[in-house]
């Protein structure tokens, strides 16, 4: 329902009385309302959802999940269970979708 | 060079456009410069034929006489309206110049002549008309085309967008050369000469309520010179396409369809750039239907499909060149794309013009 | 980007999804209410690296296909009148009305325009004091604090040309009714990630507790879709009916205070009629009475809107997972993205929208991939 993305807070400033930012998102930079952020200073990172900063990022909290994933690879190849490979989604020619 | 016409070096291709006298006399177009009296020669006179001059145009007959050389004929028009009329990279000019040079090449031909058919709306500012016919004659001069007829015609104010433009096109096909969307085999190639969607996110970012900050540009340029190498590789290239609106998806759904074979692309093989995939993440949009004015998709029979990668890789207009997937005999008609995860999607044609979504 | 990029990766997803079928044992039918993780679900080939027990139901988490019929007619004739700009997302521009949608009326001479942010839209009534300034607040509560802050801030700055046509709608309720309904099949939900950005989820155990379904907070990255129905998994397996946060970088339990303060100053719960579903009580919001004057439905008298929905489309019972969009009747004959009959045919994340476009029939789907 909501598309969000993630933007670093380049500069923050005032417009119209409210508590603004200017947000890079990898090579495009847009102004975001920050009122929702008061907290948020420049170099955070946050999701942005129709111009709204509404949630900053926790860096420790995304790398730990980053690194759960990358240990649960590594579980899996210790205990001897299936590689990767075995459950790819076929490569072949065959149609395996289907036109409405 | 008739007499009255102003030297070249005067000419608004002298770089930056300076409005020449007695044009200067009119800041804005006004209805006069579309009716058949002074303002209007004032206009061809000392805007038009200046920056398009050549001997074809200089005859001012009322149909130009073309001298053909052997070889098919190619034939394409198109018209053009854009908002706004100058963007970042280009402008409505230079786009209807390479529009219809690139419907030309598209079919395998080299382009040689174009009209130019103007409707502009009254109040146009003499400087920005001046701006797009000199972006027409650069591309034009980089394309190797001639504009050899043309016409112009003034609205009201409030019934058009400033200006529109309408260009046909002529150019001649060698002989072995059969370059059609009805070819793709099972097994070609396909190939896409560079990063897309750079056109479509540079107006989306000038696009009032939607602007953000960007360094991307229109991609807007000829292709020409590019299909004349691809062509030194093998002159048995199976179909060309410049994904313009609709972008790749629609291209490639199109020769799907006219083909009646299937298309797989990896999604992970397409030229995007970075800047371009991120305001396509902001948006809401799908680069693979984001339109592209200067980048073509080719489709080779695979025992050339490297050797045309390095030619395309070799031109400036192709150096992102990349093999991006290929002609299959499962799926019909359709495009589908290998996933970054390794799963499957089926890539349809939209509707109508992309849109920006929340959700 | 950074935080998008490292939650794509191919190697990664096939690990997540090999784990999810190690641990599966059984069939099990996870509702992801969000229509932004049906987009991406349906726009990675998600559903298709798993296994073919675990079944994903698209819930009605797509503000395009539950914002009811009388809504789009009444923003339709809205943006019809003299002297209106009608602004909107870009999503509602193709959702049927009973006869027409925005794009028909803006060809028509209807002022429409889509903006980015409603903030947007409050300047655009800054720069147009002699024209009345409509925006369509739509959405689900990631939305709101957006559409709260923009009548906040007309109202402090006195744009008496400025007012919104509010339609929001609310997920806990919207899950609640989804359980609480006759044949109910969905046994677990992957919860909104960035609705439980603003609200935290300390609305989710009573619900989980009550109707004994986990349910997992959820990001829109195909490894966080992936690691959200791992965790669902292994709640059902074991019998686990609790919430768990599987996208613990953005969202916290308390969610966002200062968005929520305000959404309580601007808005009030109300009953939601939600298009194919039906009224579910105090499922959305509306504006507070201090801020009446900004309600577009007070302001503009469109008289009495008569509503004319398809009889051959059954949105509501996709919405709610009781039948899947190849089920119903009129998919793909009567209904196609060209004529939609109902809005989840419109939007690009409507489940029938995206059945149709990309093909997924499921059980064919499943004889050759599963």
């Amino acid at each position: 329902m909501c598309l969000a993305v993630p933007g670093q807070i380049v500069d923050i400033f005032e417009a119209h009385g409210t508590r603004m930012a200017k947000l890079d998102f990898g090579g495009i930079q847009k102004q975001v309302c920050l009122a929702y952020l008061p907290d948020a200073v420049v170099g955070d990172y946050a999701i942005v959802h129709v111009g709204f900063a509404i949630s900053r990022i926790d860096e420790a909290s995304a790398q730990e999940t980053l690194r759960q994933f990358r240990e649960l690879g590594i579980l899996e190849e210790e205990l001897g269970e299936a590689t990767p490979e075995q459950y790819a989604a076929p490569h072949g020619e065959s149609c395996d979708v289907v036109a409405p | 060079m008739p007499s009255n016409v102003r030297p070249l070096a005067d000419a608004p291709l002298s770089g930056t456009w300076s409005c020449p006298l007695p044009l200067r006399d009119y800041p804005t177009i006004v209805i006069g410069h579309g009716g058949g009296g002074q303002l209007g020669n004032e206009l061809v006179e000392h805007l038009f034929k200046p920056a398009f001059s050549n001997d074809a145009l200089d005859r001012m007959a009322d149909s130009t006489v073309l001298a053909l050389p052997p070889g098919r004929i190619a034939y394409s028009t198109d018209s053009f309206v854009v908002r706004p009329l100058e963007f970042p990279g280009g402008s409505i000019g230079a786009l209807a110049v390479n529009g219809t040079v690139n419907d030309l090449a598209m079919s395998g031909a080299r382009p040689l002549y174009l009209s130019a058919g103007f409707i502009l709306e009254e109040g146009l500012p003499m400087a920005v008309l001046g701006r797009i016919v000199t972006d027409m004659a650069a591309a034009a001069r980089e394309a190797g085309v001639r504009i050899v007829t043309g016409d112009t015609k003034v609205v009201e104010r409030g019934h058009g967008d400033g200006c529109y433009i309408n260009t046909s096109g002529l150019g001649v096909i060698a002989d072995g050369i059969d370059i059609a969307p009805q070819r793709a085999e099972v097994g070609d190639v396909v190939l896409v000469s560079g990063t897309i969607g750079d056109h479509g996110m540079a107006i989306m970012s000038v696009r009032e309520g939607l602007e953000f900050d960007t360094t991307i540009v229109s991609d807007c340029a000829s292709l020409a010179s590019l299909v004349a190498d691809m062509l030194a590789v093998t002159p048995d290239i199976h179909v060309l396409r410049d994904p313009t609106r609709g972008g790749l998806a629609s291209s490639l759904n199109e020769i799907a369809a006219a083909s009646g074979v299937g298309i797989v692309i990896r999604e992970s093989a397409l030229p995007v750039l970075p800047q371009v995939a991120s305001a396509c993440e902001i948006l809401g949009m799908d680069p693979v239907f984001v339109a592209n004015e200067g980048k073509l998709l080719a489709i080779v029979p695979p025992q050339h499909a490297m050797d045309m990668l390095a030619a395309m890789r070799a031109h400036p207009r192709g150096a992102n060149a990349a093999i991006i997937g290929e002609v299959t005999a499962s799926h019909p008609g359709m495009l589908v794309a290998r996933t970054a995860i390794g799963a499957q999607r089926v890539i349809a044609m939209q509707l109508g013009e992309q849109l920006p979504r929340i959700c | 980007m950074k935080y998008l990029a490292e939650f794509r990766d191919g190697d990664i997803a096939q690990k997540l999804a090999a784990d999810i079928r190690a641990i599966t044992t059984r069939p099990w039918a996870i509702m992801e209410v969000c229509g932004g993780q049906t987009h991406s679900i349906l726009r990675n080939g998600i559903d298709q690296l798993l296994p073919p027990e675990v079944e994903l139901i698209h819930g009605p988490g797509c503000p395009v296909c539950v914002t009811p019929l009388d809504m789009i007619d009444k923003a339709l004739a809205i943006a019809a009148l003299p002297g209106v700009i009608f602004t909107s997302f870009g999503d509602m521009l193709r959702v049927p009305g009973s006869e027409k949608d925005l794009f028909r009326v803006k060809s028509e001479g209807g002022d429409v325009r889509i903006v980015y942010s409603p903030l947007d839209a409050v300047q655009i009534a800054r720069e147009n004091p002699a024209k009345q300034v409509v925006f369509f607040g739509i959405g689900f509560e990631t939305t709101a604090p957006a559409n709260a802050m923009a009548v906040h801030l007309a109202k402090r700055e006195g744009l008496g040309n400025f007012s919104m046509l509010v339609s929001h709608v609310l997920v806990p309720p919207a899950i609640d009714a989804i359980m609480s309904a006759p044949g109910n099949r969905v046994q677990a939900f992957l919860a909104a990630g960035h609705v439980c950005s603003v609200m935290g989820f300390w609305q989710y155990p009573p619900l989980a507790t009550r109707h004994a379904v986990p349910i997992v907070i959820t990001g829109f990255e195909p490894l966080d879709v992936l690691e959200g129905i791992r965790r669902t998994v292994q709640c059902l397996e074991t019998a686990d009916y609790r919430v768990d946060n599987a996208y613990a970088r953005v969202v916290t339990f308390d969610g966002n205070a200062p968005a929520q303060a305000l959404l309580a100053e601007v808005f009030t719960v109300t009953d939601r009629a939600w298009r194919g579903i039906g009224v579910i009580p105090a499922s959305g919001w509306r504006l507070s009475d201090a801020y009446a004057d900004y309600d577009a439905e007070h302001r503009f008298d469109v008289g009495a809107i008569r509503t004319v929905e398809s009889a051959l489309c059954r949105a509501g019972e996709v919405l709610q997972g009781s039948i899947k969009p190849s089920q119903c009747e009129a998919f793909g004959t009567q209904c196609t993205p060209r004529t939609p009959l109902g809005a989840t045919m419109v939007s690009s994340e409507g489940a029938c929208a995206a059945y149709f476009n990309y093909g997924r029939f499921h059980t064919l789907e499943r004889a050759t991939v599963g």
